[in-house]
């Protein structure tokens, strides 16, 4: 049993419910259970996931799914292209692909990675940190930084851009395109997109390892509440390749446990049914993996950039090796396990991805035409991709008619389920245990959600317009107060029955 | 010019052959009719509409319309383009027509022409059927999902490939294809992917196996140039 997952008896509770607009993502929704001294006994986070496509994919044909399950996510559309697309290549027998093929789904995705990771820094993160946790609220979204700090909010925008462009180039749009196709991909660079692409990186990598910079010194500020803020510790589970090395597109899955220490030192993604399993919780519809052999309450774990920089055994790039080094010091032998160390690890891998696109740029494969490979045609395929919030399963069933008869789907954002619930209840604790809650206080739990996945709680930051509501029912469920944004941004306090 | 056989459309002249529709004089002078349902070399069948043209003042068909000498027709008014437009927004909703996972999308007759069109919105409500999927054909995917019911896979199984696989059946809105075969399974037929009635479709109904996607973005038929520029192509394209 997890602490403050249920109360003991909700009699005389009030609920307090943070609850976004639904999102094509998914809808996020943090509940808290109060007292009247304003003790906290209960705080849960709960999310729908992506049932509705595992049902709607069936009976489609298995080359359709690449270019259709991008739907699920309008921020990192191409993970999911990917990680499918992987799965296909299974499914038409392409055991390995042309080195052309695999290099430009790796441009493909490290492009992603720089963009999504831009945006989840920059655009949904810097708000918080720059301007503060509980800053005015008016000014803590990227236009706020853009007036106080108009170098880092430009920086922010064209890494994203950047990433972007490398997208375009490979899959043929920014977002919701084409490139990878089961065996392959469809489409080779041409000279020019490379030398196009070549031309800012210099630019870009000094302005990512200023970022790097930027987390650094934010931790140096005030390291005790950086340290402390959502702070537990928990198992970790990332991609590596062959040689230890951090690999975001291929390579096997490591789970170390909170020392460090491997508990599946590696598997092949394949048998991860045989290694994970989901727990089901009747008040949540998002399932819960764990470690089959640890169980639900020991074996649970994290993924994501802070998981994955500390389970492979080294960055294969220098600069964000080194940026690696520098953060990985501040847990003093010890693996960081403080939730604020997201962010550090995500542009940390922005620069990583940098420094990989560097090196694709100047690989000539990259401008190979043999694109595509078919072998013999398999039953079951499994696709398992380091998505920017984690590792993504991608696993299909397809029958001798060409239509698929069976999806399972584990995102990034499943993984972190428990993850992230133990990340706002820590924050509850320290932050809004028997205090008045008021809209920065609340921000508090969103820091820590958006510390994982902005996909939940881009109501508030990416559109910084999109109405919210947050209810405050007593035990009866009648609502005593609401506090809402409207459309423009501007909050109101209203108590309803007053 | 010989003005006996020169018919005039938005003012300009056109001069046809005896027995050419007005469709395909136009088509031959590089002049663009909205059309789905014609395909060179197939009898015309009028089916779709979309190629209303006004003719001295009336409305008709120009696939199946013969050309006449002096003829004063109207093709390019905003007048017939909004009518052409109404009735692309009642295809798309009559179907189920989703073109971001389509993989026919960019080669697609229907949607160059909505975009041609300017058709921002569906404007209806959608029917949301229930439409057959045939995966049974070792080479081809049947999804009946985006049929149009234009009638051009019949005609070509019917008069080209000599096999009658492809059958209209039912009236009205309930038209709709069926195959010719035992179990009403493509895959029970004798169709094979180099019979003329698997390149006729104008949408992503009748589409190869294991192919989806493989022309990039950019690349594919409707990607750089209108369909109405494409006129070269919609006259000289065979099956
Ligand atoms: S399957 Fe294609 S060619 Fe046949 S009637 Fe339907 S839309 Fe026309
Ligand atoms: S093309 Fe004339 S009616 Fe369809």
């Amino acid at each position: 049993m997890f602490e403050l997952e249920n109360a003991k008896t909700t009699q005389g509770l009030r609920r307090v419910a943070i609850d976004p607009v639904s999102r094509v993502e998914g809808h996020g929704k943090v509940t808290l259970l109060l007292d009247e001294q304003n003790k906290i006994h209960q705080v849960r986070l709960h999310i729908v996931e992506f049932r509705g496509f595992e049902v709607f994919i069936k009976g489609r044909p298995y080359w359709e799914v690449p270019v259709t399950v991008q739907r699920l996510c309008g921020i990192c559309p191409v993970s999911h292209h990917l990680a499918a697309s992987k799965a296909m290549d299974v499914i038409v027998g392409a055991k390995q692909l042309t080195p052309t093929a695999e290099k430009l789904r790796r441009l493909m995705h490290y492009g992603q990675i720089v963009q999504s990771n831009a945006v989840h820094f920059y655009h949904l993160a810097s708000p918080d940190l720059l301007m503060g946790f509980d800053s005015e609220v008016a000014q803590r979204n990227i236009v706020g930084v853009a007036m106080k700090y108009p170098d880092i909010a430009k920086q922010g925008i064209l890494l994203r851009k950047y990433g972007q462009e490398v997208i375009h180039y490979t899959a043929g749009k920014r977002i919701h395109g084409t490139g990878a196709i089961p065996g392959g991909v469809n489409k080779a660079l041409t000279v020019a997109e490379r030398d196009k692409l070549k031309k800012d990186l210099p630019q870009l990598i000094e302005w990512a390892k200023g970022g790097v910079e930027l987390m650094q010194r934010f931790h140096e500020a005030n390291p005790a509440f950086y340290n402390s803020f959502g702070l537990f510790e928990s198992n970790m589970m990332g991609m590596v390749r062959e040689d230890g090395a951090l690999d975001l597109y291929h390579g096997d899955l490591r789970i170390t446990d909170a020392e460090g220490k491997p508990i599946f030192d590696r598997f092949s993604y394949d048998n991860y049914t045989q290694i994970l399993r989901e727990e089901v919780k009747s008040w949540s519809y998002m399932k819960f993996p764990y470690i089959a052999e640890l169980g639900p309450e020991k074996g649970w774990y994290k993924v994501g950039p802070l998981a994955r920089l500390q389970t492979c055994d080294f960055i294969p790039s220098p600069l964000a090796e080194a940026a690696r080094k520098t953060m990985l010091a501040i847990g003093n032998g010890r693996p960081v396990h403080s939730t604020l160390s997201y962010h550090w690890a995500r542009v940390i891998e922005i620069l990583h991805g940098l420094e990989v696109i560097q090196d694709l740029l100047n690989d000539p494969d990259v401008l190979g035409n043999d694109l595509l490979v078919k072998g013999e045609r398999q039953e079951e395929g499994v696709g398992v991709i380091e998505a920017p919030r984690g590792v993504l399963i991608h696993h299909y069933k397809v029958n001798e008619d060409d239509q698929v008869t069976m999806c399972n789907l584990i995102v990034s954002t499943t993984h972190n389920n428990q993850a992230m619930n133990t990340a706002i209840r820590s924050v509850a604790t320290q932050h809004l245990d028997r205090r008045v809650i008021t809209e920065g206080l609340l921000n508090h739990i969103e820091c820590a959600i958006r510390a994982y996945d902005p996909c939940l709680s881009c109501a508030t930051h990416a559109m910084g317009k999109m109405p919210l509501q947050v209810e405050l029912v007593d035990a009866a469920g009648e609502c005593l107060s609401l506090l809402r944004r409207d459309a423009a941004g501007n909050f109101h306090n209203s108590d309803m029955y007053a | 010019m010989n003005t006996e056989n020169t018919f005039i459309i938005d003012g300009s002249p056109i001069p046809f052959e005896p027995g050419q529709t007005v469709l395909e004089a136009a088509l031959k002078a590089d002049v663009f009719i909205p059309h789905l349902c014609y395909f060179p070399g197939l009898r015309p069948n009028g089916n779709c509409k979309l190629c209303t043209i006004s003719i001295n003042g009336k409305h008709s068909s120009a696939c199946t319309t013969l050309a006449r000498p002096g003829s004063e027709i109207e093709n390019n008014t905003p007048a017939l383009n909004d009518k052409r437009r109404l009735m692309l927004q009642m295809l798309f909703v009559e179907g189920n027509h989703f073109c971001p996972g389509c993989e026919k999308s960019g080669n697609c007759q229907l949607q160059a022409l909505a975009y041609e069109l300017e058709m921002m919105t569906p404007h209806f409500n959608h029917f949301f059927p229930n439409r057959k999927v045939d995966a049974s054909h070792p080479e081809a995917f049947l999804d009946m999902n985006r049929c149009i019911t234009c009638g051009l896979c019949v005609q070509a199984s019917r008069d080209v490939d000599k096999k009658n696989i492809f059958i209209l059946s039912g009236r009205g809105m309930a038209s709709h294809v069926v195959i010719n075969s035992p179990s009403g399974n493509l895959g029970d037929s004798d169709f094979s992917m180099s019979d003329k009635a698997a390149s006729v479709c104008p949408v992503g109904a009748i589409l190869p196996k294991h192919r989806g996607y493989s022309v990039p973005i950019g690349k594919r038929l409707y990607d750089g140039v209108p369909i109405s520029s494409q006129t070269e192509f919609l006259k000289t394209r065979k099956a």
